[in-house]
């Protein structure tokens, strides 16, 4: 039997594995120097734990130890990544490029950084959600210093071609950064195979703590420069100046630990998971819809629409299953996800649809019970949805002249 | 968010759900909203020769809030002259099932419907007496 509520939003968060958190534990009340205390053995002793993790990072990633800066997450280590680039390198050109789907915290920096001057170009994506190398290509001009494009998106799991990025990067000189929170710990990551200057993690989305991140930094072809956002005790290189957050760089360290371990069995397992509860849904439900790439996609994301029915209906009638919609009835604009949207899927595809997230603790009961309750709760909603009538009668909806409000 | 139990009552039992039949002279049929916005309401009314709604009945593409302010009107408007119905404000949807603010369009979409189809029941009223009136002419 499964157990009630069932947790897949494993792309929002996940749950701290309870490896990762006994080894936190001593670094609260026993190993509880500052890192940055050079002269007694309580500072020796942090330090060496936060080494530790620098270099669990570093084996995930395949980078070298020295090239991780902590930060407090995903948010923080765009933020550096980004606007770091830009300030240090504005000499040299004022142009940035990043993509339509990328995360907030990615977006958000750049519009900063346009009403300080800066010219920055959004890419499209396909249908799948892949930006198109030529066109990237394309953008590119003497004065584009970065380039911004996620390693997975968020919201439908599909993965951009990174190493095509790096490479076309590579050969025009200009830096390349990917957000890879939804990513490392979940496909193979490798910095130098892929030419990545730049990348973002977060401890959260591995099964770590929140409030814990890094920001892998290149230092050398090319060594990677960064203005750094705080001032201070010029901590991480005079990077990221602020005491380092021990327990949560060790909860970090030792999450990519296991990611890295037994990354073969957790890809297994969500794979498994995943087409379970996509052939369950689809084999109980017509008009069932994938969103994002059918093969290039993170192991563990499932986005779907129910045509006919609105998300959020949906969700309240699976209240015992956690996950997310990507219609934004709730919000003020009324304007449903702009990932979405951007894939061309239609506006009222984007409102009817459902992002599952397998994690490493879900099991097949858990994937059962959810075919269940989603196929219940989308019979109900459709025996009382006009548009289900409507296409019952033959009507083609994309001809209907709608009154909007 | 936390749903109302009043919202919760409706989405899981929604009153009226069906469809009358949109030619039948007694029936005025009201469809608001669009499926990009996220919301689409089809309110149908039927009306008896004394002017008062005998039945009513919706379906609604549109999230907990927006069914429930449907399934809500639907109820309401039951055994209401034209004229009283024509009365139901979309405040007191809101007041009734203690929407929060981020749902008040839903309330305001149930208010169009409802207008939408008194509206459209009025107006093939008048078709027939124009034709009345025209042979009369002759």
């Amino acid at each position: 039997m499964a157990m009630l509520p069932i947790y897949l939003d494993n792309n929002a968060t996940t749950r701290t594995d309870p490896r990762v958190v006994e080894k936190m534990l001593p670094y609260f009340t026993e190993i509880y120097g500052n890192a940055a205390s050079r002269n007694h053995i309580f500072g020796w002793k942090a330090e060496e734990a936060v080494d530790q993790a620098r270099s669990q990072i570093a084996s995930l990633i395949g980078c070298s130890p020295k090239e991780i800066i902590f930060t407090s997450g995903s948010t923080e280590s765009n933020n550096l990544a980004i606007k770091g680039v830009a300030h240090m390198y504005q000499k040299k050109g004022n142009h940035i490029i990043t993509c339509l789907t990328e995360h907030k915290a990615v977006l958000d920096p750049c519009k900063r950084l346009e009403r300080e001057g800066f010219r920055v170009t959004y890419l499209p994506v396909d249908k799948f959600g892949q930006i198109s190398l030529e066109q990237l290509a394309e953008v590119m001009t003497p004065d584009t210093i970065l380039v911004s494009i996620m390693f997975a998106n968020n919201e439908i799991g599909t993965i951009h071609p990174v190493s095509a990025i790096g490479k076309l990067c590579k050969e025009r000189g200009v830096i390349f950064h990917t957000d890879a929170t939804q990513a490392v710990g979940k496909v193979p990551v490798d910095v130098d195979e892929m030419g990545i200057d730049l990348l973002s993690v977060s401890a959260h989305k591995l099964y770590g703590p929140k409030g814990s991140g890094a920001l892998y930094v290149r230092r050398k072809d090319p060594r990677v420069r960064l203005d750094p956002i705080m001032d201070g005790g010029g901590h991480e290189r005079g990077m990221r100046s602020g005491t380092l957050a021990v327990p949560g760089i060790v909860g970090l360290g030792e999450a990519c630990a296991i990611c890295h371990r037994e990354m073969e069995k957790d890809t297994a397992h969500y794979l498994g998971l995943r087409e379970r509860l996509h052939q369950g849904l689809s084999s109980r439900l017509e008009e069932v819809k994938l969103n994002g790439h059918p093969t290039e996609r993170l192991p563990n994301t499932l986005n779907l629409s129910f045509a006919w029915v609105e998300g959020e209906a949906l969700m309240m009638g699976i209240k015992d299953v956690a996950c997310s919609s990507g219609s934004a009835c709730t919000s003020a604009s009324l304007e449903p996800s702009y990932v979405l949207r951007a894939l061309g899927v239609g506006d009222e595809l984007a409102h009817s649809s459902l992002r599952f997230g397998i994690g490493r603790f879900n099991t097949e009961a858990d994937i059962d019970m959810t075919i269940e309750k989603v196929a219940e709760a989308v019979n109900h909603l459709r025996k009382m949805s006009p548009l289900y009538e409507m296409a019952q009668e033959g009507i083609d909806l994309s001809t209907v002249q709608w009154a909007g409000h | 968010m936390a749903y109302s139990e009043q919202v919760l009552d409706h989405y899981y039992h929604p009153r009226n759900i069906g469809s009358f039949d949109k030619a039948d002279p007694k029936v005025g049929t009201g469809v608001v909203g669009a499926p990009e916005c996220g919301d689409v309401m089809k309110l149908q009314i039927k009306v008896n020769e004394l002017g008062v709604i005998e039945d009513a009945k919706f379906k609604t593409f549109g999230c907990g809030s927006a069914i429930a302010s449907s399934s809500l009107a639907t109820e309401w408007l039951k055994g209401k002259t034209l004229a009283e119905a024509e009365g139901i404000k979309n405040t007191e949807i809101v007041k009734e099932l203690s929407l929060p603010p981020v749902k008040v369009h839903c309330s305001v979409l149930a208010e169009d419907a409802i207008k939408a189809a008194l509206k459209d029941y009025k107006q093939k009223q008048q078709a027939p007496v124009e034709t009345l009136a025209s042979a009369e002419a002759k």
